[in-house]
């Protein structure tokens, strides 16, 4: 194998294993923190308003970091700059 | 694949470049100026009032009630301004991400960064004009002076989140839109340009209510210094 089918073959297998390990974490910390709004509002229903507000700035604040994951692994599969510059290699000619 | 409307020049002009991104930041601030224009033409206090007054009093007043829950009283009439641009100006964006063509430009980092920037520059404009300039710089050096390199990264850090947060998720739900388009292209992608919707608005007013929560925090850390 030539190191262009290396960059391509670890490009795609690192693009899944960051989207897959990347979203365990923040599922984790999602689901822990939508349990405990859940039963704090189910204690107190008249503070339902400023508990979900909260917990929608949480929630966005812990998928932001799934979201880091997702944008590495979309330009490691659609905007690589590895494969780019195999790419402009290539297109130079063999030998270049 | 594009993953930017960057990438999409419409006109070049010598050393400037006219792309996608511009143009369609462009056409939201025309649909905001000429609806904001629209509603105030016949402006009334007492009397009936027409449809439109009605709808943008009912917008305005909405997005103070969440500054007033943010800032917890009274007021919040100064940073309204600020905030119900940033909340419109990204909802706009991204509601018409289901027109065909349309590329929204909040699925660029170039505006996401610039509208992270002006929250980032807001943040010790409100601080300073609340406490004065000494007043706002003590919180950096407290407890010690040796914090103040931490609190300076997590001011840029959670700017870069902001940025990040609202280009990731608009940019990846017009990308699953056009992935889908491939594998399965009759009815699935309109079920995920619904939740691309949703996801907009919410965004929109996340985005909105962060840049409340950071300035609010600058501003109420003056009147509790020993707190935070």
């Amino acid at each position: 194998m030539d190191s262009y089918t290396w960059i391509g073959m670890i490009s795609i297998a690192a693009a899944a294993i960051c989207m897959g390990v990347g979203s365990i974490g923040p599922a984790l910390g999602e689901a822990r923190a939508l349990q405990q709004a859940l039963s704090a509002m189910a204690q107190q229903p008249d503070e339902a308003g400023p508990i979900s507000r909260t917990l929608f700035i949480g929630l966005a604040m812990i998928e932001s970091i799934a979201i880091y994951c997702l944008v590495i692994s979309i330009i490691l599969i659609f905007a690589n700059p590895f494969w780019n510059h195999v790419i402009t290699k290539t297109a130079a000619g063999p030998g270049v | 694949m594009e993953i930017t409307p960057d990438h999409l020049v419409l006109l070049r002009w010598g050393f400037f470049h006219l792309n996608a991104t511009i143009v369609y930041t462009w056409v939201v601030m025309l649909l905001l100026v000429a609806g904001g224009w629209l509603a105030t033409r016949r402006i009334t206090v007492d009397g009936p009032r027409g449809a439109w007054q009605n709808a943008l009093e009912a917008i305005v007043t909405g997005i103070r009630g969440q500054i007033r829950e943010v800032t917890g009283g009274e007021g919040g009439d100064e940073h309204l301004p600020f905030v119900g641009t940033l909340f419109l100006f990204i909802a706009v964006s991204n509601t018409l991400d289901v027109v065909p063509g349309w590329h929204a430009p909040t699925g660029s980092l170039s505006t996401t960064a610039a509208l992270a920037g002006c929250v980032a520059i807001s943040v010790p404009f409100f601080g300073i004009r609340k406490s004065g300039l000494k007043g706002y710089l003590h919180h950096y050096f407290s407890p010690t002076i040796f914090m103040a390199p931490f609190h300076l990264m997590s001011e840029f850090s959670r700017t870069v989140a902001l940025a990040v947060r609202l280009f990731g998720n608009i940019m990846s739900g017009s990308m699953v839109v056009a992935l889908l388009l491939v594998i399965a292209p009759l009815f699935i992608p309109v079920l995920m340009q619904v939740l691309g919707l949703l996801i907009g608005l919410i965004q929109a007013y996340i985005f909105a209510i962060l840049a409340m929560v950071y300035i609010a925090a600058a501003i109420r850390r003056q009147e509790e210094p020993q707190e935070t």
